[in-house]
């Protein structure tokens, strides 16, 4: 143990251009906690509105006579493992390893499509067995509420196929993995929001 | 002369960007935070000028009984757009009119965290205004009050698209608000100078700050309550509908008061931050008891949230519900007086100088106050049911956020117009329009608490006569022309000023705070040199050494509070960021989006849809132009 003589300077930071913040962390990092503490309120008032009528619908069908839980199970799990994949690809670029980060990126995007493609499947099925946006509170709620955290998941492929896009072209390099790392924030958080309406809206009996 | 050397970098992006300092583009296309103030700040005053012309009219025709100025239907469209107005397109851009010019300078930084987003702001609340007052060229101007209860909104009882122009138009509002709130709570975290830590902030910035997180947690519900709106009007959704199939209106209150009570305090907040930087600079005293101000401040933000459904009192919500809200909204009244006690002893035994802001600041307090009082009686169930739907509530309202709100704005004009213009504004007239801004207000909604209890409801068009009101309402409409007299006098001033004002100086007011270290108006990077903050109130501090010891850091006290550090430019200018397009250009993608809404809701037809797909595509276009610009030019 003879380092302490000729010991670096072992915590000197990277050379950065970026202007030092009171707090040390990044700017857009802080503005993406921020709008995710946002998020979580909007999607709340969907999720406060859709359980205040759950359970009183009128009418038939509702959204628990149309369910197919293990085919939902399949896709919501998609979803889950598309977050392993964003970590991978936020792990690769971190390490400098471009080429697996555009391979992450896209198998995150791809299972993200899976998830909205059944998404989009299941609500055509649903519609054919007459569950739609005006038939009763069931199938309001219930459209509304998954539909725009459909959207989410939407935005957020758009978001990472842009990100694979520059990643080809050679422009997202170690030094700006934080790029990678913001858009897997909001990935992450779109993807623990569905674990609660899967649960809420699927599992849980009325 | 930077720009011209830089021409290569500059290409990577859709557009270079715009560089001339002068003319309109440069207005257009600017990312500086005191010129989006000052947009703010402009176009907000001509918003009062609308909103108060909309009020004069009401008050004409409630001046005698059986008015016949304007029917029924003219009368709701004009509280409903009075009302809209005064909150979302006056009293919320005035406050971040000033966020945007003093907060940066307060804390000493350059500019907001994000400039780009800032312009957007400023360029979205501009769509939504415009969207909204569309209506009046395609006459149907919204008409259902101001937060617009259910089911009167459903397609069923409002066929036209009247309520339409309000959901988008406030929609669009929503977003400008909720890019300005992270932008501040960004830069307030981010941004400050070294050694200005939490407790050192003044307490403006204080103020910005929370008002920022209510805005971040507020708004996200409305625009959830206004999706779900638009869908029961645009695809037949059940939300609010009663029509036999459950749905159910009161949910529409919920929605809208968890998010319109905190509303209230994002319009008082700023206001109160106000008048905590004026009353300690003309008593010449440091700010009593700061830190409880501070507390005060943040426990009124949480508890904000926790009171909405006094708004529903007589909707039965049940005994428990409503003990429950009612004890929360008194327990909002303590950190309330404990800031009216702390400016009180502030003035206590200070050197007190009358001047324009500082009588704008006591008539704030005072006003306040009597709001604050009736505001705690409706706490009370029993009381609250007796004053539902009266006069008595919009007299409660009003000395609440006008003889609060825009009395501390006012206050902060005439304190900040010398640093913003680097001239003063006329002290005498603008002590006459003080005074006769009192009188009028007093005069206005004074009476209103008697035409309340006398039982005359809000939001009728006329009354007849012989029901006791008729005295009342002949002085509200003297004291709301005394009003306009006032707001005239404030133009007369502002022109006198920008033509041949008083020179101020850096520091006209004897200041206390970073932002009278600077010259007035402040140069383009704000500060030469980023200061070193070492302890509350750091001009004062500099000012009077003496003094120090009175704030956190004091112990170590330095022979003068604030010191320049180093920068490594030296005497160069520091670079700031290029003005750039996208803002104004993704703004308006959904200015064009929020139109082609309208049109859907107005008629059935593609073209409509189209309209609504291009501006979304402008919107993607203008965002990833946005992201592919070169971050500094």
């Amino acid at each position: 143990m003879q380092i302490v003589a000729t010991a670096p300077p072992v915590h000197q930071p990277p050379p950065t251009h970026v202007a030092e913040t009171t707090n040390g962390l990044n700017n857009r990092k802080v503005l993406m906690w921020t709008f995710l503490g946002s998020d979580c309120m909007f999607f709340g008032a969907l999720i406060g509105t859709y359980l205040i009528y759950r359970g009183k619908w009128l009418g038939h069908p509702v959204p628990t006579d149309v369910f197919d839980i293990p085919y939902t199970s399949v896709s919501a799990f998609a979803l889950l493992m598309s977050s392993l994949a964003m970590v991978l690809a936020l792990a690769a670029i971190q390490r400098g390893d471009t080429r697996r980060l555009q391979i992450w990126l896209l198998v995150t995007a791809g299972l993200g499509l899976v998830f909205v493609g059944g998404q989009i499947y299941e609500f055509a099925t649903f519609g054919h067995e007459g569950l739609n946006l005006a038939v009763n509170t069931g199938g309001t709620t219930f459209f509304v509420l998954t539909g725009f955290h459909g959207t989410h998941v939407s935005l957020g492929i758009a978001w990472l196929l842009s990100l694979w896009v520059l990643a080809k072209r050679g422009v997202i390099t170690q030094e700006r993995s934080l790029d990678v790392e913001i858009a897997g924030l909001y990935w992450h958080f779109v993807d623990i929001v569905w674990i609660i309406i899967f649960t809420v809206v699927y599992l849980i009996p009325i | 002369m930077a720009t011209i050397a830089a021409p290569a970098g500059q290409r990577s992006g859709l557009l270079a960007r715009p560089i001339a300092p002068t003319g309109v583009w440069s207005w257009l296309t600017t990312v500086d935070h005191k010129r989006i103030g000052i947009l703010y700040g402009t176009t907000a005053f001509v918003f009062l000028l609308i909103g108060g012309l909309e009020a004069l009219l009401m008050r004409t025709q409630l001046a005698v009984p059986n008015g016949r100025l304007v029917g029924p239907e003219e009368f709701n469209s004009l509280f409903t757009m009075h009302g809209t107005t005064m909150i979302f397109l006056v009293v919320m851009p005035l406050s971040a009119a000033f966020f945007n010019y003093i907060v940066p300078l307060q804390i000493g930084a350059r500019d907001v965290a994000f400039p780009r987003l800032n312009a957007f702001s400023y360029w979205v609340f501009l769509s939504g205004a415009l969207l909204m007052h569309f209506s009046f060229i395609a006459q149907s101007v919204p008409n259902m009050g101001w937060f617009a209860y259910a089911n009167l909104t459903e397609k069923t009882f409002s066929p036209t698209p009247a309520v339409d122009y309000w959901v988008v138009g406030l929609q669009v509002l929503g977003v400008g608000s909720l890019a300005a709130g992270f932008n501040f709570l960004v830069t307030i975290l981010q941004l400050r100078a070294p050694g200005m830590s939490l407790m050192r902030m003044p307490l403006f910035t204080w103020t910005t700050f929370v008002t920022s997180i209510l805005i971040v947690l507020a708004f996200p519900v409305i625009t959830v309550a206004l999706i779900e709106l638009m869908f029961d009007r645009l695809f037949g959704t059940l939300f609010f509908n009663t029509s036999g199939l459950n749905g159910d209106p009161i949910v529409w209150q919920h929605l809208f008061w968890v998010f319109g009570h905190p509303e209230v305090y994002i319009l008082i907040l700023p206001a109160m931050g106000i008048v905590s930087e004026i009353i300690p600079v003309f008593s010449r005293k440091p700010l009593f008891g700061y830190p409880f101000m501070v507390y005060a401040v943040a426990s009124i933000g949480f508890l904000s949230f926790t009171v909405w459904a006094h708004h529903m009192f007589t909707t039965g919500l049940g005994p428990i519900a409503t003990a429950f809200f009612a004890a929360s909204t008194m327990l909002i009244a303590v950190p309330t007086g404990i800031k009216i006690f702390n400016w009180a002893s502030t003035l206590w035994g200070g050197s007190i100088s009358l001047t324009t802001p500082m009588l704008c600041a006591l008539g704030f307090v005072t006003m306040f106050t009597i709001g604050g009082i009736t505001g705690v009686m409706h706490a009370s169930p029993p009381v609250d049911t007796q004053h539902q739907d009266t006069y008595f509530v919009v007299a409660h309202f009003h000395y609440v956020l006008f003889g609060g709100s825009i009395f501390a704005l006012f206050g902060g004009i005439y304190y900040w117009w010398p640093k913003i213009t680097g001239r003063f504004l006329g002290e005498s007239l603008g002590k006459l329009q003080f005074w006769l801004m009192f009188i009028g207000f007093n005069l206005t909604f004074g009476p209103m608490h008697f035409l309340g209890v006398d039982g005359m409801p809000r939001r009728i068009y006329t009354y007849p006569d012989g029901l006791g009101w008729n005295l009342w309402n002949i002085v509200a409409t003297i004291g709301a022309y005394t009003i306009g007299v006032a707001i005239i006098v404030f133009i007369t001033n502002v022109i006198r000023s920008m033509r041949n004002g008083e020179i101020a100086g850096a520091d006209p007011w004897d200041g206390m705070t970073l932002e009278w270290t600077i010259p007035s108006p402040p140069p383009h990077y704000n500060f030469e040199t980023i200061p070193t903050v070492h302890g509350r109130d750091p001009l004062w501090l500099q000012k009077h050494p003496q003094l120090d010891g009175h704030g956190p850091g004091g112990q170590a006290a330095p022979a003068t509070a604030m010191q320049h550090a180093e920068q490594e430019g030296g005497h160069e200018h520091p670079h700031m960021p290029d003005p750039s397009y996208w803002p104004l250009f993704a703004a308006l993608g959904l200015l064009v989006a929020g139109a082609g809404i309208l049109m859907t809701a107005s008629s059935t037809g593609y073209t409509m849809l189209v309209v609504t797909g291009v501006g979304l595509f402008i919107l993607l276009v203008g965002i990833f132009g946005w992201s592919l610009e070169p971050v500094n030019g």
